[in-house]
């Protein structure tokens, strides 16, 4: 993915020959994510079509795919609303990355190393306790609440914690990080001297950040939106500590039915539309895009 | 005023922008150092006996001492099965090129819940009980990629003239890979380590899924929540971050000196 930078050039590396080396220096890590990713992917597959024996703990295969149907119907508000605050949650990342990967990339000279460490840094303290931060933060002794009341947002009875909004800010808080840093690697590849010379044909600042800069940053775009997608929509953490039973996403469905009902076949099958929505969305979309580089 | 305002826009933006990443962060530590008791939500009263006492809460320090287990077996491994992957695809032309980047991209793109779910469907066919083993076989798979993506990138913006120049200077392929490309790669591959364990050490749904009744430490925190968190959870969340700060400025600083020698 162009999350990072990559040079366009390929050369011929003095190494580079036919040999059954590359190979060798596959075949570990391959073998290592068949055995782990795919294998189990399909097991999963499997399961989503099996129902469970009258013994309540063994599973046969009866290849019922009406599994499927019977998971959605039962779940299709979750379903909506994990792509619902997904896509909110990347929307707002974005328009909070955005100008902040662009300061770094353009404006912060000799501090721009620092900075970018800043940005991963909160990484460092603890996912769960970072989200369990912004239910003191957003909760009645919060800062937060207090200037909501007396700006008359929000009635003095309304509280902020244990609903959408909070579920939403927590997934763009946790997920920011993700948006930052491919928006800053493509930004900082862009040369400055393109910037110059749309200065050059009058184009004013502002021209020139919509007709060059922004999609000269696009690549970026993609690979932000996407990386704080993807693990938005199939989040349940932040919905479990900052949400209400109205509130809950398609994993807080995936996670009872795992562990709380011990129905595997409805939580496999639940999780399998959830990788393939989320498949076909980010193909139509780095499609649409246009972006090709990104694997 | 108002030039000086749209002058400055960007830099105050960020000001902002900054200040909303760290307030959590900046809970997390002020709320160390509350006299909680059990439930460390309201504060209470400032103490230092949460730094003193740091595994005073019951259980925190096996949790943490697993974490940290299971975060270094996890990124040795992941570090070098990913670095082969990544000099492979950076360096070598072969067959089933595209197939291989999409083996490595499709586990990044799966959500992490699909990723737990499907591990722990296997290792219950296979009747195999989750635990500390399983946990770790879990934390490989989804650093690996984390790895290939960080230490390719690095491989890719290798100057190529400089390992010509050894090969030129009768270096043979072993000597020019050990003398030369390495070391320019090495800084990438520490990258992708401390990227590994920072994902392993930090992973909860992945980890629930495929630990059984072994606790790590964000396990326990979220066990904790229910029934109210020990502040000695923040110290350590707290202490984690200033180790890895401490670790990522002095890996700068050492790179920046050693560009200089080269």
């Amino acid at each position: 993915m162009a999350i990072f930078r990559t040079t366009a050039t390929k050369f011929k590396s003095p190494v580079n020959r036919k040999s059954l080396f590359p190979y060798l220096l596959l075949a570990p890590g391959l073998l290592y994510l068949a055995i782990f990713f795919l294998a189990p992917i399909a097991t999963l597959g499997q399961m989503s079509t099996k129902t469970k024996n009258s013994d309540g703990v063994t599973y046969s295969q009866v290849f019922r795919f009406q599994n499927y149907i019977d998971a959605f119907l039962q779940s299709k508000e979750q379903f909506a609303r994990s792509f619902l605050y997904g896509l909110l949650a990347t929307i707002l990342a974005l328009a909070i990355a955005y100008p902040l990967a662009y300061g770094i990339a353009f404006k912060a000279g000799r501090f721009k190393n620092v900075l970018l460490v800043l940005i991963v840094a909160p990484f460092f303290t603890s996912f769960l306790l970072r989200t369990i931060a912004w239910k003191q933060i957003l909760g009645e002794e919060g800062p937060v609440i207090k200037v909501f009341r007396a700006l008359h947002i929000i009635g003095p009875t309304t509280s902020l914690t244990a609903s959408a909004f909070a579920v939403v800010t927590g997934l763009t808080y946790n997920f920011l990080p993700f948006m930052t840093l491919p928006l800053y690697a493509s930004l900082e590849r862009i040369d400055p001297r393109t910037l110059e010379a749309s200065g050059d044909l009058y184009a004013n600042g502002f021209t020139t950040f919509r007709k060059v800069t922004v999609p000269l940053s696009m690549p970026g775009v993609v690979a932000g939106t996407l990386l704080t997608f993807i693990p938005a929509a199939g989040d349940y953490i932040n919905a479990a500590i900052l949400g209400n039973p109205d509130t809950k996403m398609l994993g807080n469905v995936i996670d009872a039915r795992f562990f709380r009902i011990v129905d595997y076949p409805t939580a496999a099958a639940l999780s399998f539309t959830l990788m393939a929505a989320i498949l076909i969305l980010v193909t139509i979309y780095i499609r649409r895009a246009g972006t090709e580089e990104l694997v | 005023m108002s030039r000086w305002f749209s002058r400055n826009l960007i830099r105050i933006y960020m000001v902002l922008g900054f200040t909303y990443l760290f307030i959590p962060v900046a809970y997390t530590f002020a709320f160390s150092f509350n006299d909680a008791g059990r439930s460390n939500l309201v504060w209470k009263g400032f103490t230092l006996k949460n730094w003193q006492n740091p595994c005073g809460a019951p259980d925190i320090c096996t949790a943490l001492g697993n974490s940290l287990k299971i975060g270094i077996i996890s990124t040795a491994i992941a570090t070098i099965l990913g670095t082969l992957i990544a000099f492979a695809i950076g360096r070598y032309n072969f067959k089933g090129r595209s197939s291989t980047n999409l083996l490595i991209f499709l586990p990044m793109a799966t959500p992490e819940i699909v990723l737990g779910a499907s591990l722990l469907t296997m290792f219950l066919n296979l009747g195999i009980n989750p635990g500390l083993t399983t946990i770790i076989i879990a934390h490989v798979m989804f650093c690996i990629s984390f790895v290939v993506v960080t230490v390719k990138a690095r491989i890719a913006s290798l100057d190529p003239r400089l390992e010509q120049a050894a090969m030129d200077l009768y270096a043979n392929e072993f000597e020019t890979f050990r003398r030369v490309t390495l070391p320019l790669v090495a800084p990438g591959i520490a990258g992708a380590a401390l990227l590994a364990f920072s994902l392993s050490f930090d992973d909860f749904i992945i980890t629930n899924f495929n630990s059984g009744t072994v606790a790590t430490f964000p396990k326990f925190v979220y066990t904790a929540a229910t029934r109210g968190i020990p502040a000695q959870a923040n110290v350590i969340g707290s202490a984690m971050f200033f180790i890895a700060l401490f670790v990522v400025i002095a890996g700068q600083l050492f790179n920046r000196k050693r560009r200089v020698k080269i």
